[in-house]
């Protein structure tokens, strides 16, 4: 993806009044337009919020939700709540390892699909739920898991 | 407001609108002007209706019929059927299972009828992105009453009658916490909504968010009034709810809009205002001290508790945080008064505020029952009237075997305990805990080690790391579990894992770590059976734990109906397979490491778990 650092983080830090509190609202919405939380992009953020870049580091990789490195074009989230798990979530993570050939973490080669694990999405009612970027799939099964992918593999 | 004969209810909630109940809205009006019944039936978008398994629904009112499992393909019958000619079409209505004749009313439906509503008052029953519809369902007027006619400790007291605890985990006094914040020094304060909702299996949060924004709202305005020295407030949503900070927003400037934040709320000189804050997927969060520290946009590791979050709370400032549903009670109980409140639920809360559970609860109700969703019932209902009245029993016909409440905190229970009223004290005496209100149903299918596994992998991972009894010791929990289901462990183990478990609840900082054995505990003690035959006979009598599965394929069918497919043959990462296309297959016992992909990819049922 092309983006110009400074332009980036200069509009994200001023819509949070660049104010150093306000630094993890500032990476949510670095990560929304760019889909990680590039270096180039840190370093300049750093500047306009007034937060040390070792501060914004220690925090990118405290919480679960930045990713310091590129996520693939469909970030495919399995739902590991208890709900879902109870449903068979772990049959749907060996399943999907199997179709995108990469382990759970990862991303294919072609930067098209990253295979991820996350909390409770709050739709037990459909589990074993599967996010994939916004759409939300469930109940899945391990015979639908290729029918899934195929739907993003034309896009 | 316009009057319609009709008015068709369509719920929007997270689940419901990733099953295309807006899909299903846009056909609702463009049908309905194609036969230009504009004037006469309107479609409203509600939040969650709490009956997640059936959606897509779709209720139309005034008489209530309730539609489930809708598909866009259904609307053109429901316009030309029921809107025309006054039929409800049956096909489409609920029918319990193992019954015949549908249920066409809402509230006809035991998993509606059973429910006593305080914050779901308006579940399905207003659109939450226009103000005027709360308004329309009494909203505002507690705070109307409050600064109108109300002193800051008149209302405070109205809570301490009320007898309201926390519904974030702690069940906690709600009255007292206000009171300490309200007397601590310092003329900044500020009060919190907690809805980072991270309990695994938990999902009222979002859905009063979702479907109620506003009684959320006019909660903290009113706290923040009896409080005192308040002027902001924020709201900390965790970041994977992205439709609830959404309604949030929406709700935030219509409340602006209206005068109801902002300055001089009411003209009575008061001003409050709320920011919405996200979380950043740490389970940790969730904790007080961890939240605070989030806001101020740091890593949310927790702090020692002896200095408490009421006098020393957001930038050292006395701070009262309160979970959603909490907050989500205060309009109704200053309406209706705290006497009423306390007339709901178990004991005597009129001496001490710990005295008994009173009002109602909100539970997320899910796992193998039937009706997976939203229930709120009074405190001190059993787990029976609630997993087998609401919840309609266990799917397919399968054996109960245990619930989990209060989700990683919390433990599991089981059936020689389900006619325990549900009540703070009650849940905490078998070993779980009331918790947020998650409540996850296993059956016989379930292994309960596995389950406890489950738990500790999410502590374990979500331990902040601050202190060692919780970032160690749960490491070495989790690896004996995983000993234990990959057939390696030993009677030594089970002992070691009570060990563990009681240093750890006694020596960790915050309540992560504190109560992170629950689920081991509680299994460990109504299951030891099932730890038994893991670490005795190398079985799991579920057949969950793949290490301890045998795979066999029946030659029958794989020859007969399957033709010798092939395909777990390719699938099969260790090459145990022995086959080839149109001929019998054998897995090679020698070979075989037992990690079940044939008999998930095999399309037949030929493989087997001996
Ligand atoms: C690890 C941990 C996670 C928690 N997560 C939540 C949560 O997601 N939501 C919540 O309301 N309370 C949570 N709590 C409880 C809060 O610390 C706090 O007690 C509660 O929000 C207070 O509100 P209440 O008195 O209205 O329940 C958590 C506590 C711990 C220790
Ligand atoms: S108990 Fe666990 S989560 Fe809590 S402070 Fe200690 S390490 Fe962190
Ligand atoms: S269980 Fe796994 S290793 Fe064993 S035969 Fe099947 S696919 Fe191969
Ligand atoms: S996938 Fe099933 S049917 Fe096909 S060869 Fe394997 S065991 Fe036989
Ligand atoms: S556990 Fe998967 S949606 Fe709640």
């Amino acid at each position: 993806m092309e983006y110009n650092a400074t332009e980036v983080a200069k509009k994200i830090a001023a819509r949070w009044g660049n104010k150093p509190e306000n630094i993890i609202e500032m990476m949510h919405d670095i990560q929304t337009e760019l889909n990680y939380l590039p270096k180039d992009v840190l370093y300049e953020v750093s500047k306009f919020a007034s937060v040390p870049i070792s501060k914004i580091y220690n925090i990118a990789t405290f919480y679960n939700a930045f990713s310091l490195k590129p996520k693939g074009k469909y970030k495919i989230c399995v739902c590991m709540g208890t709900p879902c798990h109870a449903l068979g979530a772990p049959r749907i993570v060996s399943a999907l390892e199997r179709e995108l050939e990469i382990k759970c973490g990862d991303t294919t080669k072609d930067m098209k699909y990253s295979l991820e694990i996350t909390g409770c999405v709050g739709t037990c009612g459909l589990a074993p739920v599967v996010v994939i970027n916004e759409d939300l799939y469930g109940p899945v099964q391990v015979s639908g898991v290729q029918k899934l992918i195929k739907k993003y593999d034309s896009k | 407001m316009k009057n319609y004969r009709l008015q068709l209810m369509v719920c929007a909630g997270t689940a419901c609108v990733s099953n295309h109940s807006l899909e299903i809205k846009e056909a609702l009006e463009r049908e309905i002007k194609n036969h230009n019944l504009e004037n006469e039936a309107q479609v409203v978008q509600t939040g969650c209706n709490g009956f997640c398994g059936a959606g897509p629904i779709l209720v139309v009112q005034p008489d209530g019929i309730f539609y489930q499992l809708l598909k866009v393909t259904d609307v053109k019958q429901i316009v030309e059927e029921h809107l025309i000619k006054g039929r409800p079409v049956k096909k489409l209505l609920y029918t319990p299972p193992e019954e015949k004749t549908p249920i066409p009313k809402l509230s006809d439906i035991p998993f509606f009828a059973e429910q006593t509503l305080i914050a779901l008052r308006n579940r399905g029953l207003i659109d939450p992105e226009n103000i005027d519809d709360y308004i329309a369902r009494g909203g505002y007027k507690a705070l109307a009453k409050v600064l109108t006619s109300m002193t800051p400790d008149e209302v405070l007291n109205e809570i301490k009658i009320s007898g309201l605890r926390g519904r974030g985990g702690g069940g906690f006094p709600t009255g007292v916490k206000w009171e300490s914040c309200k007397k601590a020094h310092g003329d900044e304060k500020y009060v919190i909504c907690n809805a980072d909702e991270g309990d695994p299996g938990a999902f009222m949060d979002r859905s009063i968010i979702e479907g109620d924004p506003h009684s959320v709202i006019e909660g903290m305005i009113i706290g923040a009034y009896a409080i005192e020295n308040v002027k902001q407030g924020y709201i900390y949503v965790r970041m994977e709810y992205p439709l609830a900070i959404k309604r949030f927003q929406i709700a935030i400037n219509q409340a602006r809009e209206y005068g109801l934040l902002g300055q001089n709320i009411f003209d009575k000189g008061f001003d409050f205002d709320i920011e919405i804050r996200r979380g950043a997927g740490a389970f940790v969060c969730g904790e007080s001290t961890a939240l605070m520290a989030s806001i101020e946009g740091k890593p949310g590791e927790p702090r020692a508790k002896y200095i408490h979050t009421v006098e020393k709370g957001l930038w050292d400032k006395p701070t009262c945080l309160n979970n959603v549903e909490t907050w989500a009670n205060v309009p109704q109980i200053i309406l209706r008064g705290g006497k009423w409140f306390a007339s709901i639920g178990t004991g005597d809360v009129s001496e001490d505020p710990w005295g008994g559970s009173k009002g109602t609860k909100v539970f997320s109700l899910a796992g193998k029952v039937n009706n997976t969703g939203l229930v709120e019932v009074p405190m001190g209902i059993t787990l029976r009237d609630i997993i087998f009245r609401i919840g309609g029993g266990i799917r397919d016909g399968k054996k109960f075997k245990a619930v989990q409440t209060g989700g990683p905190s919390g433990g599991f229970i089981p059936e020689s305990l389900i006619d325990l009223p549900v009540d703070y004290e009650e849940l905490t005496k078998v070993g779980s805990m009331m918790g947020s209100g998650g409540m996850v149903v296993t059956d016989e299918d379930n292994c309960m080690v596995d389950m406890a596994k489950y738990f500790l992998a999410f502590t374990q991972a979500e331990s902040c790391g601050k202190c060692i009894p919780c970032r160690e010791g749960t490491k070495r929990m989790l690896d004996i579990l995983e000993k234990i289901t990959a057939g390696q462990g030993t009677e030594e183990d089970l002992v070691l894992l009570e060990e563990l478990s009681n240093a750890i609840v006694e020596s960790s900082l915050c309540a992560l770590g504190g109560s992170a054995p629950n689920p081991v505990l509680t299994t460990l003690k109504y299951f030891r059976d099932e730890y038994e035959a893991h670490v005795k006979d190398k079985k799991c009598p579920a057949h969950i734990c793949r290490q301890l599965n045998t795979y066999k394929i029946n030659e029958k069918i794989c020859l007969e109906i399957g033709h010798g497919c092939d395909v777990c043959k390719k699938y099969c990462p260790d090459g145990a397979i022995i086959g080839e296309r149109k001929k019998v297959h054998y897995i090679d016992p020698a070979k075989c490491g037992k990690c079940g992909a044939c008999y998930d990819v095999c399309n037949f049922n030929a493989i087997y778990i001996e």
